[in-house]
C-alpha cells in the first residue's frame, strides 16, 4: 500500500464513515478495535464495497504493553501513515463518581490509551515527514459540566496534548486535526433528548476529512457547535455552574 | 442509551405502533437488546416497507436493523453473497449492478431491506420463472430468542430455516444473509406493453406469456365494468443485450399529505385512463432501465401520502389456477363497485409454492389492489377476502393488516407445524408482533 489510514476504534459509526470516504479515494486501511468481530464485518464491508484495501486487527487503547508491537504492524504496511484516532469511553458521571474502576477505564481509554498510541506514532510520522492525524474530541472537554465532568476532563487532556502533537508535527510537514464533536447520531445519543438534532455520522466523517485536508488545528461538529461553544466558555463559572446543563 | 421511545408505522401508514425501539450497531448490541425484551416481546424492523403490521409491536419493543448493514462477503466468481439484514436492495443494485450482478428477486421497492425480504419471503415481476427470494437463499445467520445464533441452510435445520423464510420475523433476529446474485452483464431489458380489452384477453395474454417463459405484469383498470371488466395494460419484459445508460434521475418527493379527498372516482377513473391511453393502440416496444423497470414506484419518494393521512391498505392474494377466472371476475367486481376508489389493480401469475412453513404464493394469478384506509374500505377488503378463502387462495402477510385468525388458518396450511416450530424455540413469546397476536400466531408472553 501507498497510503493508509489507521482508524482506532473502528466499529463506531463514525469510524465506519470515515474508512468508507478514505476507501474510495484509494487509500489502504487498517481497522483497528477491540471488538475483531465487529472489525471484520466492517473490513469486508469496505472492501466488498470499495475495492480498496483493508485489514482487521485487534486494538485495546488501555492495553498500553500492546502499543509498541500494533505500531510495528502497521509501520510495515505501507509507505504513508495516517491516523484516525476515534476511542472513546462515556461512563454515566454518576457511575464514574461512585466507582473509581469506571472512572478509571474511562480515562484510559480517552486519554492515557491516546497517549500512549500517538506518543509511539509520532516519531513514524515526522520520519515519513509529513501525514494526517485526526482525533476525535468532543464538546464536553471545553467546560466542566455537572452531568458530565469525568468524560469532560478526559476530553479535555487529550484536546491540549492534540494541541501540543500538532505543534511539534506541524516542524515535520504533517497535520493534527482535533475535531470536537456536538450530538451525532449514534448509540451514545439514542434514545437521549437532545435539543439539538444529532448530525448523520456520515456528514462527520465527510467533515473530519475535509478538515484535515485543509490543516485545520481544532474545528466543531457540527459547526454551529462552534457558536454555541465560544458563548458557553465566555460564561464566568460563577454563572456557568448554576447551568442545568 | 439503548432504547428510545418512537412510533413507527410501516407503509400503508393505517396502523402505528407505540414502542421502545433499539437501533444495534454491533451484533453483541443486537443480542443484549433481544435479552432484554419486556412483556409485549420485540420484533424486528426494517426499512418499515412492508405494509401491514407484521413489524409493528405496540406497547412492545422493535430493534431496528438499518444499523446492521455490512456486506459480508463475496465471491465474484460465483456471485454468492452474505449480507447483514439492514442491507438494502438499493445498495445492492448501485454496487453490483455495475459489476454485472443483480439480485435474482426483487421486490417493487429497492428501499425493502434484505431481512424484510426473508421475513416476508418477497417475489418480484419475475415469481414465475424466479420463485420468491426464498428459493434463492443458501444461508441464514439467525439470532434465536434464547439469545443463541444458529446457522441455518437448506440441509442444517432444514426445519428452522424454512419458518424462517416467511416467517413474518418470529424466529428470530436474521443476523446474515448468504444467496446467489445472478449475472446481469446489461442493465436494459426490453419492455412492451400493450392494451387488453377485457378480463379474458387478460387471462389468455398472461398464460401465453407464461407458456413463452416471459416474464408478464397486468395492470388493470379497476373502474371498469361489464364489458370492460379487466381492461388494462400488459407489460412484458425480456432480458436485452445491451445497456439502456441508466442515469439515476433525481426521486420526487411528496412532502406532505395530500388531502383525503384528492382520491375520488374521478380523480381515480381519469388518473386509469391516461395510463392506459399512454401506451399507443398497436401498442408499444421499448429498451428501459432494469431499475425503472422494476421500481417505478421509487420514482417518487413518500408515494404512499397520496393516500393522505390516515393512509393505505394494500391487499394482494393469490388464487389457483382452476379458480382464478371466476375468482379475478368475483374481486374486479367487487373493487369496481367499491365506495371507495381503487387506483392500483395490478394481476400477474404466479409459479409455484415457496420454500417457507407461511411462504406466500402457489401456482395461480396474483391480484393486488390499493385502497385509501377509510372505514369505507373495509367491507369492500372482507369481500375480497371471502372470496380468497372461497376460491381457496391466500392473502399475502407482508401488506396484510386486517386479516382473522381463522381465515389466517385456512389460507396457510402450514399454520400449525410453524406454530410447533415456534413452540420449540420460543417457549416464552419472546418474540411478538400485532400480526403474530392478530393472527393467533402467538399468545401473550409467557
Amino acid at each position: 500500500m501507498d497510503e493508509a489510514w489507521i482508524v482506532l476504534g473502528a466499529s463506531s459509526p463514525i469510524s465506519r464513515a470515515f474508512a468508507f470516504e478514505v476507501a474510495k479515494r484509494g487509500a489502504g486501511l487498517v481497522l483497528a478495535g477491540r471488538d475483531l468481530d465487529e472489525v471484520r464485518r466492517i473490513a469486508s464491508d469496505l472492501v466488498i464495497r470499495t475495492g480498496a484495501r483493508a485489514e482487521a486487527r485487534a486494538f485495546d487503547a488501555a492495553d498500553f504493553a500492546s502499543h509498541d508491537a500494533f505500531v510495528q504492524a502497521c509501520r510495515g504496511c505501507c509507505n504513508r501513515i495516517n491516523l484516525f484516532l476515534a476511542v472513546g469511553a462515556m461512563p454515566r458521571q454518576e457511575d464514574a463518581d461512585r466507582d473509581f474502576a469506571q472512572a478509571r477505564a474511562a480515562i484510559e481509554a480517552n486519554y492515557l490509551g491516546a497517549v500512549s498510541v500517538l506518543s509511539r506514532f509520532a516519531p513514524v510520522i515526522e520520519a515519513q515527514k509529513g501525514g494526517k492525524v485526526i482525533v476525535l474530541g468532543s464538546v464536553a472537554g471545553d467546560r466542566g459540566r455537572a452531568s458530565n465532568y469525568l468524560y469532560g476532563s478526559s476530553k479535555a487532556a487529550l484536546a491540549v496534548y492534540t494541541e501540543g502533537l500538532n505543534a511539534r508535527l506541524w516542524r515535520a510537514g504533517a497535520t493534527v486535526t482535533l475535531v470536537k464533536l456536538g450530538y451525532i447520531d449514534t448509540d451514545s445519543t439514542w434514545g437521549l433528548d437532545t435539543p439539538l438534532r444529532p448530525a448523520p455520522p456520515e456528514a462527520c466523517a465527510r467533515f473530519c476529512l475535509r478538515a484535515a485536508e485543509r490543516g485545520a488545528i481544532s474545528v466543531y461538529y457540527p459547526p454551529l457547535w462552534a457558536l454555541a461553544m465560544g458563548l458557553l466558555k465566555a460564561l464566568p463559572g460563577s454563572v456557568f455552574r448554576r447551568l442545568r446543563i | 442509551m439503548a432504547w428510545k421511545e418512537l412510533t413507527l408505522t410501516s407503509w400503508g401508514r393505517s396502523r402505528r405502533a407505540r414502542c421502545r425501539a433499539a437501533r444495534p450497531e454491533r451484533v453483541r448490541d443486537a443480542v443484549a437488546r433481544l435479552m432484554e425484551a419486556g412483556q409485549r416481546g420485540v420484533i424486528a424492523y426494517g426499512a418499515g416497507r412492508s405494509y401491514g403490521d407484521c413489524a409493528l409491536n405496540d406497547g412492545g419493543a422493535a430493534i431496528l436493523t438499518r444499523r446492521l448493514n455490512r456486506l459480508l462477503a463475496f465471491d465474484a466468481a460465483s456471485g454468492e453473497i452474505a449480507v447483514e439484514p439492514g442491507v438494502t436492495f438499493r445498495e445492492l443494485l448501485d454496487i453490483f449492478l455495475p459489476r454485472g450482478w443483480r439480485v435474482p428477486v426483487s421486490p417493487g421497492t429497492a428501499f425493502a431491506t434484505i431481512g424484510g425480504a426473508v421475513a416476508n419471503d418477497v417475489h418480484g415481476k419475475n415469481h414465475d420463472t424466479a420463485g420468491s427470494f426464498g428459493d434463492h437463499l443458501r444461508g441464514i445467520e439467525l439470532l434465536l430468542p434464547s439469545g443463541e445464533i444458529v446457522a441455518l441452510s437448506p440441509t442444517a435445520s432444514p426445519r428452522l430455516f424454512a419458518a424462517t423464510i416467511g416467517g413474518v420475523g418470529l424466529t428470530g433476529i436474521v443476523l446474515s444473509v448468504r444467496f446467489r446474485m445472478e449475472r446481469a452483464p446489461f442493465d436494459g431489458v426490453h419492455l412492451s406493453e400493450r392494451r387488453i380489452a377485457d378480463l379474458d384477453a387478460f387471462l389468455e395474454a398472461l398464460a401465453s406469456s407464461r407458456s413463452r417463459g416471459v416474464s408478464a405484469v397486468g395492470w388493470v383498470d379497476g373502474t371498469a365494468r361489464g364489458k370492460r371488466l379487466g381492461r388494462g395494460v400488459l407489460e412484458e419484459v425480456e432480458p436485452a443485450s445491451e445497456n439502456a445508460l441508466a442515469q439515476r434521475r433525481k426521486a420526487l418527493r411528496l412532502p406532505f399529505d395530500l388531502p383525503g379527498a384528492a382520491l375520488n372516482p374521478a380523480t381515480v377513473a381519469l388518473f386509469n385512463r391516461l395510463y392506459r391511453n399512454r401506451v399507443p393502440a398497436g401498442g408499444r416496444h421499448r429498451l428501459v432501465d432494469y431499475e425503472r423497470f422494476l421500481y417505478p414506484l421509487d420514482a417518487v419518494e413518500e408515494w404512499n401520502r397520496c393516500y393522505g393521512r390516515r393512509g393505505l391498505r394494500q391487499f394482494q392474494c393469490v388464487v389457483p389456477f382452476a379458480e382464478s377466472p371466476a375468482a379475478l371476475r368475483r374481486m374486479l367486481e367487487t373493487i369496481a363497485r367499491s365506495p371507495v376508489p381503487c387506483p392500483l389493480v395490478v394481476v400477474k401469475t404466479m409459479g409455484r409454492t415457496g420454500r417457507g412453513l407461511l411462504s406466500f404464493g402457489m401456482n395461480g394469478y396474483s391480484l393486488a389492489a390499493d385502497f385509501p384506509a377509510r372505514p369505507a374500505a373495509d367491507t369492500v377488503l372482507d369481500a375480497l377476502e371471502r372470496s380468497v378463502l372461497d376460491h381457496g387462495g391466500q392473502v399475502y402477510l407482508a401488506k396484510d393488516s386486517r386479516l382473522l385468525a381463522a381465515a389466517f388458518a385456512r389460507m396457510y396450511a402450514r399454520a400449525d407445524e410453524f406454530r410447533a416450530v415456534l413452540e420449540e424455540i420460543d417457549p416464552e413469546c419472546r418474540m411478538q408482533s400485532d400480526m403474530a397476536r392478530r393472527l393467533g400466531i402467538r399468545a401473550k408472553r409467557r
